[in-house]
Protein backbone atom coordinates (compact mmCIF):
# COMPACT_ATOMS: atom_id res chain seq x y z
CA UNK A 1 0.00 0.00 0.00
CA UNK A 2 1.29 3.54 -1.01
CA UNK A 3 1.32 5.99 1.84
CA UNK A 4 0.37 8.82 -0.17
CA UNK A 5 -1.21 11.65 2.97
CA UNK A 6 -4.96 11.59 1.95
CA UNK A 7 -6.01 13.93 4.55
CA UNK A 8 -4.37 16.91 5.44
CA UNK A 9 -5.32 19.41 8.49
CA UNK A 10 -3.28 22.80 9.09
CA UNK A 11 -4.38 25.30 11.84
CA UNK A 12 -7.76 24.03 12.05
CA UNK A 13 -10.10 25.72 13.99
CA UNK A 14 -13.73 26.20 15.78
CA UNK A 15 -15.13 28.79 18.53
CA UNK A 16 -18.01 28.59 19.85
CA UNK A 17 -19.19 31.91 20.36
CA UNK A 18 -15.97 33.21 22.82
CA UNK A 19 -15.31 29.21 23.74
CA UNK A 20 -12.59 27.57 21.34
CA UNK A 21 -12.98 23.91 21.16
CA UNK A 22 -10.44 23.09 18.58
CA UNK A 23 -7.15 25.85 18.80
CA UNK A 24 -4.94 25.60 15.11
CA UNK A 25 -4.43 21.60 15.10
CA UNK A 26 -2.58 20.22 12.53
CA UNK A 27 -2.22 16.41 11.72
CA UNK A 28 -2.06 14.31 7.99
CA UNK A 29 -3.69 11.03 7.65
CA UNK A 30 -1.65 8.66 5.18
CA UNK A 31 -3.77 6.09 2.93
CA UNK A 32 -4.62 2.76 4.77
CA UNK A 33 -3.88 4.41 8.35
CA UNK A 34 -6.16 3.92 11.35
CA UNK A 35 -6.11 7.02 13.34
CA UNK A 36 -6.91 7.14 16.95
CA UNK A 37 -7.93 10.53 18.22
CA UNK A 38 -7.96 10.67 21.91
CA UNK A 39 -8.93 12.48 24.79
CA UNK A 40 -10.64 13.17 28.00
CA UNK A 41 -14.88 14.21 27.27
CA UNK A 42 -14.59 17.72 25.77
CA UNK A 43 -11.17 17.59 24.72
CA UNK A 44 -12.52 18.37 20.85
CA UNK A 45 -12.65 15.46 19.57
CA UNK A 46 -16.02 15.16 17.96
CA UNK A 47 -15.71 18.54 16.66
CA UNK A 48 -12.60 18.08 14.84
CA UNK A 49 -14.41 15.05 13.34
CA UNK A 50 -17.80 16.83 12.71
CA UNK A 51 -15.69 19.23 10.58
CA UNK A 52 -13.58 16.62 8.99
CA UNK A 53 -17.06 15.36 7.63
CA UNK A 54 -18.76 18.58 6.99
CA UNK A 55 -21.27 18.75 9.51
CA UNK A 56 -19.30 22.29 10.59
CA UNK A 57 -17.56 24.53 9.17
CA UNK A 58 -14.09 25.08 10.57
CA UNK A 59 -13.94 28.47 12.09
CA UNK A 60 -10.38 28.76 10.47
CA UNK A 61 -7.80 26.76 9.22
CA UNK A 62 -7.85 24.46 6.35
CA UNK A 63 -8.80 20.54 5.54
CA UNK A 64 -7.80 19.17 2.61
CA UNK A 65 -8.89 15.61 1.50
CA UNK A 66 -7.50 13.84 -1.39
CA UNK A 67 -6.34 17.66 -3.03
CA UNK A 68 -10.10 18.74 -2.04
CA UNK A 69 -10.97 21.24 0.48
CA UNK A 70 -13.43 21.98 2.99
CA UNK A 71 -16.32 24.30 2.12
CA UNK A 72 -15.80 24.36 -1.63
CA UNK A 73 -15.74 20.86 -1.97
CA UNK A 74 -18.00 19.71 0.82
CA UNK A 75 -20.54 17.63 -1.37
CA UNK A 76 -17.41 15.37 -2.93
CA UNK A 77 -15.89 15.56 0.25
CA UNK A 78 -19.16 13.62 1.53
CA UNK A 79 -18.98 11.04 -1.01
CA UNK A 80 -15.43 10.04 0.23
CA UNK A 81 -16.45 9.74 3.75
CA UNK A 82 -18.50 7.25 5.34
CA UNK A 83 -19.39 8.77 9.12
CA UNK A 84 -20.55 7.19 12.37
CA UNK A 85 -21.76 9.70 14.64
CA UNK A 86 -21.40 9.65 18.07
CA UNK A 87 -24.07 6.81 19.59
CA UNK A 88 -25.27 6.46 15.89
CA UNK A 89 -28.52 8.40 15.87
CA UNK A 90 -30.70 7.20 13.25
CA UNK A 91 -34.38 7.35 12.03
CA UNK A 92 -36.44 5.25 14.84
CA UNK A 93 -39.76 4.97 12.86
CA UNK A 94 -37.66 3.00 9.57
CA UNK A 95 -37.47 -0.71 9.27
CA UNK A 96 -33.46 -1.52 9.24
CA UNK A 97 -33.47 -2.68 5.79
CA UNK A 98 -35.69 0.46 4.70
CA UNK A 99 -33.07 2.61 6.74
CA UNK A 100 -30.04 1.04 4.86
CA UNK A 101 -32.17 1.36 1.44
CA UNK A 102 -32.48 4.82 1.61
CA UNK A 103 -29.01 5.66 2.45
CA UNK A 104 -27.66 3.81 -0.84
CA UNK A 105 -30.21 5.33 -2.46
CA UNK A 106 -28.98 8.62 -1.08
CA UNK A 107 -25.18 7.66 -1.66
CA UNK A 108 -26.48 6.94 -5.07
CA UNK A 109 -25.39 3.21 -5.25
CA UNK A 110 -26.57 1.65 -8.46
CA UNK A 111 -30.00 -0.01 -8.19
CA UNK A 112 -29.07 -3.47 -8.85
CA UNK A 113 -26.13 -3.85 -6.67
CA UNK A 114 -28.06 -2.62 -3.34
CA UNK A 115 -29.12 -6.34 -2.52
CA UNK A 116 -25.67 -7.24 -3.04
CA UNK A 117 -24.42 -4.49 -0.95
CA UNK A 118 -26.73 -5.06 1.99
CA UNK A 119 -26.16 -8.94 1.91
CA UNK A 120 -22.20 -8.57 2.38
CA UNK A 121 -22.79 -5.84 5.06
CA UNK A 122 -25.05 -7.64 6.91
CA UNK A 123 -22.96 -11.01 7.23
CA UNK A 124 -20.34 -8.19 8.38
CA UNK A 125 -22.13 -6.01 10.57
CA UNK A 126 -24.27 -9.17 11.97
CA UNK A 127 -27.51 -7.68 10.52
CA UNK A 128 -29.22 -10.86 9.34
CA UNK A 129 -31.55 -11.43 11.89
CA UNK A 130 -32.79 -7.87 12.63
CA UNK A 131 -33.40 -6.38 8.95
CA UNK A 132 -37.00 -6.87 9.49
CA UNK A 133 -36.74 -4.95 13.08
CA UNK A 134 -37.65 -1.18 13.53
CA UNK A 135 -34.53 0.72 14.41
CA UNK A 136 -35.99 1.85 17.58
CA UNK A 137 -36.50 -1.79 18.71
CA UNK A 138 -32.77 -2.23 18.72
CA UNK A 139 -30.27 -2.53 21.77
CA UNK A 140 -27.62 -0.19 21.86
CA UNK A 141 -25.05 -2.37 20.09
CA UNK A 142 -27.11 -3.51 17.54
CA UNK A 143 -27.76 0.27 16.54
CA UNK A 144 -24.04 0.80 16.37
CA UNK A 145 -23.70 -1.57 14.33
CA UNK A 146 -26.23 -0.63 11.83
CA UNK A 147 -24.58 2.66 12.15
CA UNK A 148 -21.51 0.79 10.97
CA UNK A 149 -23.10 -0.81 8.26
CA UNK A 150 -24.17 2.86 7.25
CA UNK A 151 -20.75 4.50 7.33
CA UNK A 152 -19.43 1.75 5.17
CA UNK A 153 -22.60 1.50 2.36
CA UNK A 154 -20.91 3.05 -0.26
CA UNK A 155 -17.50 1.85 0.39
CA UNK A 156 -15.72 5.03 1.29
CA UNK A 157 -12.39 5.08 0.77
CA UNK A 158 -12.17 7.32 4.21
CA UNK A 159 -14.38 5.84 7.55
CA UNK A 160 -14.45 8.25 10.60
CA UNK A 161 -16.35 6.51 13.81
CA UNK A 162 -17.13 8.87 16.54
CA UNK A 163 -16.86 6.92 19.83
CA UNK A 164 -17.86 3.13 17.74
CA UNK A 165 -17.58 1.44 20.85
CA UNK A 166 -19.21 3.61 23.62
CA UNK A 167 -22.08 1.79 25.78
CA UNK A 168 -21.35 -1.42 24.02
CA UNK A 169 -20.44 -4.77 26.28
CA UNK A 170 -17.45 -6.10 26.52
CA UNK A 171 -18.08 -8.62 23.75
CA UNK A 172 -19.62 -6.56 21.20
CA UNK A 173 -16.97 -4.37 22.13
CA UNK A 174 -14.16 -7.18 21.10
CA UNK A 175 -16.67 -8.05 17.95
CA UNK A 176 -17.26 -3.71 16.23
CA UNK A 177 -12.66 -3.61 17.01
CA UNK A 178 -12.41 -6.95 15.04
CA UNK A 179 -14.67 -5.13 12.18
CA UNK A 180 -12.84 -2.43 12.75
CA UNK A 181 -9.66 -4.00 12.11
CA UNK A 182 -10.82 -6.03 9.40
CA UNK A 183 -12.07 -2.87 7.01
CA UNK A 184 -9.00 -1.26 8.38
CA UNK A 185 -7.18 -3.10 6.26
CA UNK A 186 -7.78 -1.20 2.90
CA UNK A 187 -9.64 2.06 4.45
CA UNK A 188 -8.40 4.69 6.03
CA UNK A 189 -10.45 4.91 9.38
CA UNK A 190 -10.07 7.84 11.89
CA UNK A 191 -11.91 6.63 15.25
CA UNK A 192 -12.49 8.87 18.54
CA UNK A 193 -12.61 7.37 21.93
CA UNK A 194 -11.97 8.29 25.46
CA UNK A 195 -11.13 4.42 26.40
CA UNK A 196 -7.01 4.23 25.79
CA UNK A 197 -6.70 0.55 25.65
CA UNK A 198 -9.41 0.42 23.01
CA UNK A 199 -7.03 3.15 20.58
CA UNK A 200 -3.99 0.67 21.55
CA UNK A 201 -5.99 -2.43 20.03
CA UNK A 202 -7.03 -0.81 16.74
CA UNK A 203 -4.79 2.25 16.11
CA UNK A 204 -1.91 2.48 13.82
CA UNK A 205 -1.60 5.98 15.28
CA UNK A 206 -2.84 8.32 18.09
CA UNK A 207 -3.26 11.55 18.41
CA UNK A 208 -3.73 12.75 22.21
CA UNK A 209 -5.85 16.14 22.04
CA UNK A 210 -6.61 17.79 25.80
CA UNK A 211 -8.69 21.59 25.50
CA UNK A 212 -8.17 21.43 21.87
CA UNK A 213 -4.96 21.20 21.19
CA UNK A 214 -2.82 17.83 20.10
CA UNK A 215 -0.75 17.31 23.06
CA UNK A 216 1.05 13.64 21.41
CA UNK A 217 0.95 12.17 18.09
CA UNK A 218 2.75 8.96 17.85
CA UNK A 219 2.64 5.51 17.06
CA UNK A 220 1.31 3.78 20.71
CA UNK A 221 4.27 1.81 20.45
CA UNK A 222 6.45 4.94 20.80
CA UNK A 223 4.52 6.52 23.27
CA UNK A 224 4.97 3.83 25.01
CA UNK A 225 8.64 3.49 24.45
CA UNK A 226 8.87 7.24 25.30
CA UNK A 227 7.57 7.36 28.51
CA UNK A 228 9.45 3.77 29.67
CA UNK A 229 12.43 6.12 31.53
CA UNK A 230 10.29 6.34 34.85
CA UNK A 231 9.06 2.39 36.37
CA UNK A 232 5.92 1.85 38.47
CA UNK A 233 6.77 -0.39 41.05
CA UNK A 234 4.25 -2.20 44.04
CA UNK A 235 5.77 -4.11 46.63
CA UNK A 236 3.93 -5.35 49.45
CA UNK A 237 6.30 -6.85 52.58
CA UNK A 238 4.79 -9.19 55.56
CA UNK A 239 7.15 -10.85 58.77
CA UNK A 240 5.47 -13.96 60.73
CA UNK A 241 7.40 -13.15 63.31
CA UNK A 242 7.53 -9.20 63.81
CA UNK A 243 6.05 -6.10 62.55
CA UNK A 244 8.50 -4.67 59.68
CA UNK A 245 10.37 -1.60 60.18
CA UNK A 246 9.11 0.73 57.95
CA UNK A 247 12.12 3.05 57.57
CA UNK A 248 14.75 0.12 57.72
CA UNK A 249 12.71 -1.77 54.67
CA UNK A 250 12.62 2.01 52.53
CA UNK A 251 16.34 2.46 53.33
CA UNK A 252 17.06 -1.33 52.00
CA UNK A 253 15.14 -0.38 48.90
CA UNK A 254 16.79 3.04 48.56
CA UNK A 255 20.26 1.55 49.36
CA UNK A 256 20.30 0.46 45.59
CA UNK A 257 20.19 4.00 44.22
CA UNK A 258 19.17 7.22 46.04
CA UNK A 259 17.15 8.79 43.28
CA UNK A 260 14.16 5.62 44.07
CA UNK A 261 11.10 7.15 45.52
CA UNK A 262 9.80 5.04 48.30
CA UNK A 263 6.20 5.60 49.28
CA UNK A 264 3.89 3.44 51.74
CA UNK A 265 1.02 3.06 49.84
CA UNK A 266 -1.25 0.76 52.47
CA UNK A 267 -1.05 -0.92 56.26
CA UNK A 268 -3.17 -3.74 56.53
CA UNK A 269 -4.19 -5.23 59.96
CA UNK A 270 -2.00 -8.18 59.78
CA UNK A 271 1.10 -6.66 58.83
CA UNK A 272 1.39 -6.17 55.23
CA UNK A 273 2.85 -3.10 54.34
CA UNK A 274 2.37 -2.16 50.39
CA UNK A 275 5.08 0.04 49.05
CA UNK A 276 4.87 1.88 45.92
CA UNK A 277 8.12 2.30 44.15
CA UNK A 278 9.30 4.46 41.18
CA UNK A 279 12.38 3.95 39.67
CA UNK A 280 13.92 6.54 37.47
CA UNK A 281 16.54 5.61 34.68
CA UNK A 282 17.56 2.19 36.35
CA UNK A 283 18.28 -0.57 34.62
CA UNK A 284 16.18 -3.66 35.28
CA UNK A 285 14.69 -1.97 38.76
CA UNK A 286 12.91 -5.37 39.77
CA UNK A 287 15.86 -7.44 39.44
CA UNK A 288 17.65 -5.14 41.77
CA UNK A 289 14.86 -4.54 44.52
CA UNK A 290 14.44 -8.64 44.61
CA UNK A 291 18.11 -8.63 45.21
CA UNK A 292 17.89 -6.47 47.99
CA UNK A 293 14.53 -7.94 49.88
CA UNK A 294 16.30 -11.30 49.77
CA UNK A 295 19.27 -10.67 51.75
CA UNK A 296 16.02 -9.75 54.84
CA UNK A 297 13.73 -12.10 56.47
CA UNK A 298 10.59 -10.31 54.77
CA UNK A 299 8.37 -12.36 52.86
CA UNK A 300 7.12 -10.58 49.49
CA UNK A 301 3.04 -10.91 48.94
CA UNK A 302 3.07 -9.44 46.09
CA UNK A 303 5.22 -7.32 43.48
CA UNK A 304 4.66 -6.75 40.29
CA UNK A 305 5.78 -3.43 37.62
CA UNK A 306 3.12 -1.37 36.40
CA UNK A 307 3.28 -1.59 32.81
CA UNK A 308 3.95 1.82 31.55
CA UNK A 309 0.42 1.48 29.86
CA UNK A 310 -1.04 4.42 27.81
CA UNK A 311 -3.48 5.33 30.51
CA UNK A 312 -0.74 6.71 32.63
CA UNK A 313 0.54 8.47 29.65
CA UNK A 314 -2.94 9.79 29.04
CA UNK A 315 -3.23 10.78 32.45
CA UNK A 316 0.31 12.32 32.50
CA UNK A 317 -0.24 14.75 28.84
CA UNK A 318 -4.12 15.31 29.63
CA UNK A 319 -3.73 17.00 32.91
CA UNK A 320 -0.49 18.71 33.18
CA UNK A 321 -2.28 21.67 32.03
CA UNK A 322 -4.62 21.31 35.22
CA UNK A 323 -1.62 20.95 37.17
CA UNK A 324 0.00 24.15 36.09
CA UNK A 325 -3.35 25.68 36.26
CA UNK A 326 -4.03 24.41 40.26
CA UNK A 327 -0.43 25.63 40.94
CA UNK A 328 -0.59 29.20 39.58
CA UNK A 329 -4.01 29.54 41.81
CA UNK A 330 -2.04 28.55 44.81
CA UNK B 1 -32.01 16.23 -8.04
CA UNK B 2 -32.34 12.34 -7.20
CA UNK B 3 -31.46 13.12 -3.71
CA UNK B 4 -34.63 15.77 -3.30
CA UNK B 5 -36.51 12.73 -4.79
CA UNK B 6 -35.01 9.96 -1.93
CA UNK B 7 -35.74 12.71 0.70
CA UNK B 8 -38.93 13.56 -0.77
CA UNK B 9 -40.10 10.02 -0.81
CA UNK B 10 -38.78 9.13 2.54
CA UNK B 11 -40.76 11.86 3.99
CA UNK B 12 -44.00 10.92 2.42
CA UNK B 13 -43.86 7.57 3.43
CA UNK B 14 -43.03 8.49 6.81
CA UNK B 15 -46.11 10.15 7.34
CA UNK B 16 -47.95 6.60 6.81
CA UNK B 17 -45.48 4.36 9.10
CA UNK B 18 -46.37 6.47 11.50
CA UNK B 19 -50.29 7.44 13.06
CA UNK B 20 -49.66 10.90 12.04
CA UNK B 21 -51.23 10.43 8.56
CA UNK B 22 -54.22 8.90 9.52
CA UNK B 23 -54.84 10.95 12.55
CA UNK B 24 -54.34 14.54 10.39
CA UNK B 25 -56.10 13.28 7.32
CA UNK B 26 -59.17 12.16 9.87
CA UNK B 27 -59.12 15.65 11.72
CA UNK B 28 -58.79 17.51 8.44
CA UNK B 29 -61.97 15.56 6.81
CA UNK B 30 -63.98 15.75 9.45
CA UNK B 31 -63.69 19.58 10.24
CA UNK B 32 -63.94 20.43 6.36
CA UNK B 33 -67.05 18.14 6.12
CA UNK B 34 -68.88 19.83 9.09
CA UNK B 35 -68.24 23.53 8.90
CA UNK B 36 -69.25 23.12 4.72
CA UNK B 37 -72.19 20.43 4.97
CA UNK B 38 -73.72 21.71 8.23
CA UNK B 39 -74.01 25.15 6.34
CA UNK B 40 -74.83 23.64 2.91
CA UNK B 41 -78.30 22.97 2.53
CA UNK B 42 -78.89 26.61 3.83
CA UNK B 43 -77.75 28.22 1.02
CA UNK B 44 -79.27 25.73 -1.64
CA UNK B 45 -76.12 26.84 -3.83
CA UNK B 46 -74.95 23.79 -5.72
CA UNK B 47 -71.31 25.15 -5.18
CA UNK B 48 -68.08 24.64 -3.58
CA UNK B 49 -67.48 28.09 -2.46
CA UNK B 50 -67.49 27.99 1.17
CA UNK B 51 -65.77 24.83 1.19
CA UNK B 52 -62.82 27.07 -0.42
CA UNK B 53 -63.52 30.17 1.35
CA UNK B 54 -62.90 27.58 4.71
CA UNK B 55 -59.72 26.32 3.43
CA UNK B 56 -57.05 28.75 4.47
CA UNK B 57 -58.04 28.64 7.83
CA UNK B 58 -57.81 25.03 8.48
CA UNK B 59 -54.58 24.33 6.47
CA UNK B 60 -53.23 27.19 8.46
CA UNK B 61 -53.64 24.80 11.28
CA UNK B 62 -53.28 21.60 9.77
CA UNK B 63 -50.86 21.97 7.55
CA UNK B 64 -47.90 23.17 10.40
CA UNK B 65 -49.26 19.90 12.44
CA UNK B 66 -47.40 18.15 9.32
CA UNK B 67 -44.47 19.89 9.14
CA UNK B 68 -43.29 20.57 12.34
CA UNK B 69 -41.71 17.59 12.97
CA UNK B 70 -39.47 17.71 9.33
CA UNK B 71 -36.12 19.19 10.78
CA UNK B 72 -37.17 19.37 14.37
CA UNK B 73 -37.75 15.67 15.55
CA UNK B 74 -34.46 14.70 13.40
CA UNK B 75 -32.28 17.76 15.39
CA UNK B 76 -33.63 16.44 18.78
CA UNK B 77 -33.00 12.70 17.78
CA UNK B 78 -29.55 14.12 16.13
CA UNK B 79 -30.41 11.86 12.88
CA UNK B 80 -29.99 15.65 11.53
CA UNK B 81 -26.13 14.81 12.05
CA UNK B 82 -26.36 11.86 9.81
CA UNK B 83 -28.64 13.61 7.19
CA UNK B 84 -26.17 16.28 6.61
CA UNK B 85 -23.21 14.49 6.50
CA UNK B 86 -24.09 11.94 3.45
CA UNK B 87 -23.47 13.63 0.31
CA UNK B 88 -26.84 15.76 0.14
CA UNK B 89 -26.68 19.56 0.19
CA UNK B 90 -28.55 21.86 2.70
CA UNK B 91 -30.70 23.17 -0.35
CA UNK B 92 -31.62 19.25 -0.94
CA UNK B 93 -32.45 18.53 2.51
CA UNK B 94 -34.90 21.77 2.54
CA UNK B 95 -36.55 21.00 -0.70
CA UNK B 96 -37.05 17.15 -0.32
CA UNK B 97 -38.54 17.93 2.83
CA UNK B 98 -40.71 20.26 1.52
CA UNK B 99 -41.50 17.95 -0.96
CA UNK B 100 -42.36 15.03 0.81
CA UNK B 101 -44.90 17.48 2.60
CA UNK B 102 -46.62 18.63 -0.07
CA UNK B 103 -47.52 15.59 -1.91
CA UNK B 104 -49.10 14.40 2.24
CA UNK B 105 -51.14 17.65 1.64
CA UNK B 106 -52.36 16.39 -1.98
CA UNK B 107 -52.99 12.96 -1.01
CA UNK B 108 -54.83 14.47 2.06
CA UNK B 109 -57.11 16.68 -0.27
CA UNK B 110 -57.88 13.83 -2.66
CA UNK B 111 -60.86 12.36 -0.18
CA UNK B 112 -62.63 16.06 -0.46
CA UNK B 113 -63.43 15.50 -4.34
CA UNK B 114 -66.01 13.32 -3.45
CA UNK B 115 -67.54 16.73 -2.19
CA UNK B 116 -67.70 18.09 -5.48
CA UNK B 117 -68.80 14.85 -6.82
CA UNK B 118 -71.58 14.32 -4.65
CA UNK B 119 -73.00 17.88 -5.23
CA UNK B 120 -72.63 17.43 -8.94
CA UNK B 121 -75.70 15.08 -8.62
CA UNK B 122 -78.27 17.57 -6.94
CA UNK B 123 -77.69 20.71 -9.44
CA UNK B 124 -75.63 22.02 -12.05
CA UNK B 125 -71.81 21.89 -11.03
CA UNK B 126 -69.39 24.54 -12.44
CA UNK B 127 -66.18 22.79 -12.93
CA UNK B 128 -64.07 25.97 -13.70
CA UNK B 129 -64.15 27.41 -9.77
CA UNK B 130 -63.62 23.71 -8.07
CA UNK B 131 -60.46 23.01 -10.71
CA UNK B 132 -59.26 25.97 -9.91
CA UNK B 133 -60.17 26.08 -6.25
CA UNK B 134 -58.07 22.40 -6.25
CA UNK B 135 -54.73 23.72 -8.04
CA UNK B 136 -55.04 27.07 -5.51
CA UNK B 137 -55.23 25.10 -2.70
CA UNK B 138 -52.35 22.92 -3.62
CA UNK B 139 -50.60 26.28 -4.23
CA UNK B 140 -51.66 27.75 -0.60
CA UNK B 141 -50.63 24.26 0.57
CA UNK B 142 -47.67 24.15 -0.55
CA UNK B 143 -46.77 27.95 0.19
CA UNK B 144 -47.87 26.78 3.73
CA UNK B 145 -45.81 23.75 4.06
CA UNK B 146 -42.77 25.35 3.32
CA UNK B 147 -43.55 28.02 6.24
CA UNK B 148 -44.23 24.83 8.44
CA UNK B 149 -40.49 23.76 6.98
CA UNK B 150 -38.82 27.14 7.97
CA UNK B 151 -40.65 26.74 11.32
CA UNK B 152 -39.75 23.48 12.00
CA UNK B 153 -35.75 24.29 11.11
CA UNK B 154 -35.79 26.97 13.53
CA UNK B 155 -36.28 24.88 17.34
CA UNK B 156 -36.11 21.12 17.99
CA UNK B 157 -39.04 20.98 19.39
CA UNK B 158 -41.89 20.21 17.48
CA UNK B 159 -44.32 22.16 19.85
CA UNK B 160 -42.68 25.19 19.42
CA UNK B 161 -42.45 24.57 15.94
CA UNK B 162 -46.07 24.10 15.03
CA UNK B 163 -46.65 26.99 17.39
CA UNK B 164 -44.61 29.40 15.39
CA UNK B 165 -45.65 27.88 12.14
CA UNK B 166 -49.20 28.29 12.53
CA UNK B 167 -48.80 31.66 13.85
CA UNK B 168 -47.30 32.71 10.51
CA UNK B 169 -49.45 31.06 8.54
CA UNK B 170 -52.73 32.17 10.21
CA UNK B 171 -51.05 35.97 9.63
CA UNK B 172 -51.05 35.39 6.52
CA UNK B 173 -54.81 33.98 5.95
CA UNK B 174 -56.31 36.60 8.27
CA UNK B 175 -54.30 40.07 7.76
CA UNK B 176 -56.26 41.35 4.91
CA UNK B 177 -59.08 41.51 7.48
CA UNK B 178 -57.74 44.40 8.92
CA UNK B 179 -57.27 46.21 5.78
CA UNK B 180 -60.63 48.21 7.13
CA UNK B 181 -58.02 49.66 10.00
CA UNK B 182 -55.08 50.70 7.91
CA UNK B 183 -54.72 53.37 5.55
CA UNK B 184 -55.49 53.12 2.08
CA UNK B 185 -51.63 53.33 0.65
CA UNK B 186 -50.42 50.80 2.98
CA UNK B 187 -53.62 48.91 2.29
CA UNK B 188 -52.95 47.63 -1.11
CA UNK B 189 -49.44 46.54 0.42
CA UNK B 190 -50.87 44.68 2.89
CA UNK B 191 -53.70 42.88 0.54
CA UNK B 192 -51.09 41.35 -1.29
CA UNK B 193 -48.98 40.20 1.19
CA UNK B 194 -52.09 38.18 2.63
CA UNK B 195 -52.83 34.67 1.22
CA UNK B 196 -56.44 34.91 0.94
CA UNK B 197 -56.91 37.30 -2.02
CA UNK B 198 -54.59 35.14 -4.37
CA UNK B 199 -56.47 31.60 -3.23
CA UNK B 200 -59.55 33.64 -3.32
CA UNK B 201 -58.34 34.87 -7.11
CA UNK B 202 -57.45 31.38 -8.19
CA UNK B 203 -60.61 29.91 -6.82
CA UNK B 204 -62.88 31.53 -8.73
CA UNK B 205 -61.11 29.77 -11.51
CA UNK B 206 -58.86 32.86 -12.26
CA UNK B 207 -55.30 31.62 -13.37
CA UNK B 208 -53.14 35.11 -13.43
CA UNK B 209 -49.48 34.57 -13.33
CA UNK B 210 -49.19 37.47 -10.39
CA UNK B 211 -50.84 34.82 -8.16
CA UNK B 212 -48.82 32.06 -8.99
CA UNK B 213 -45.42 34.31 -8.54
CA UNK B 214 -47.01 35.23 -5.05
CA UNK B 215 -47.07 31.66 -4.02
CA UNK B 216 -43.46 30.91 -5.87
CA UNK B 217 -42.24 33.57 -4.05
CA UNK B 218 -43.58 32.73 -0.70
CA UNK B 219 -42.19 29.10 -1.16
CA UNK B 220 -38.86 30.58 -2.30
CA UNK B 221 -38.38 32.84 0.61
CA UNK B 222 -39.62 30.35 3.21
CA UNK B 223 -37.45 27.71 1.74
CA UNK B 224 -34.39 30.31 1.53
CA UNK B 225 -34.79 31.03 5.40
CA UNK B 226 -34.73 27.40 5.95
CA UNK B 227 -31.26 26.82 4.36
CA UNK B 228 -30.18 29.69 6.05
CA UNK B 229 -31.10 28.35 9.31
CA UNK B 230 -29.48 24.86 8.49
CA UNK B 231 -26.44 26.72 7.38
CA UNK B 232 -26.50 28.85 10.59
CA UNK B 233 -26.21 25.51 12.49
CA UNK B 234 -23.35 24.63 10.95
Amino acid sequence: MTAVTQIEVTNLKKNYNNFCAVDKINFKVKTGEILGLLGPNGAGKTTTLRMLTGFFEPSSGNIKIKNLKIPEDTLKIKKLIGYLPESAPLYHNMLVFDYLVYVAKIKEIAKDRIADKLKELSSLCGLSEIMHKPVSELSKGLNQRVGLAHAMISDPEILILDEPTSGLDPNQIVEIRKIIKNIGKEKTIILSTHILSEAEATCDRILIIDKGKIVADDTPKNLKKNAKTESYITLSLNNTNHDIDVEKAKDIIKSIDKSIIVKVENRSDKGVITFTIIASNIDDPMKKIYLAIKGTDYIISEFKKESQSLENIFHKLTTEGLQEVQQEDK
Amino acid sequence: MTQIRHIAIKEFKDYFTSPIAYIVISIFLIVTGWFFFSTFFLYDRASMRDFFLLLPTIFAFIIPAITMRLLSEEMNVGSYEILVTMPVSLTDIAIGKFLGATSFVIVMLIPTILYPVSISFLGDLDLGPIIGGYIGAILLGSAYCAIGVFASSLTRNQIVAFIIGAAICFTFTIIDRVLFFVPGALASIIEYIGANSHFANISKGVIDTRDIIYFASVIFLALFGTYLMMKEKN
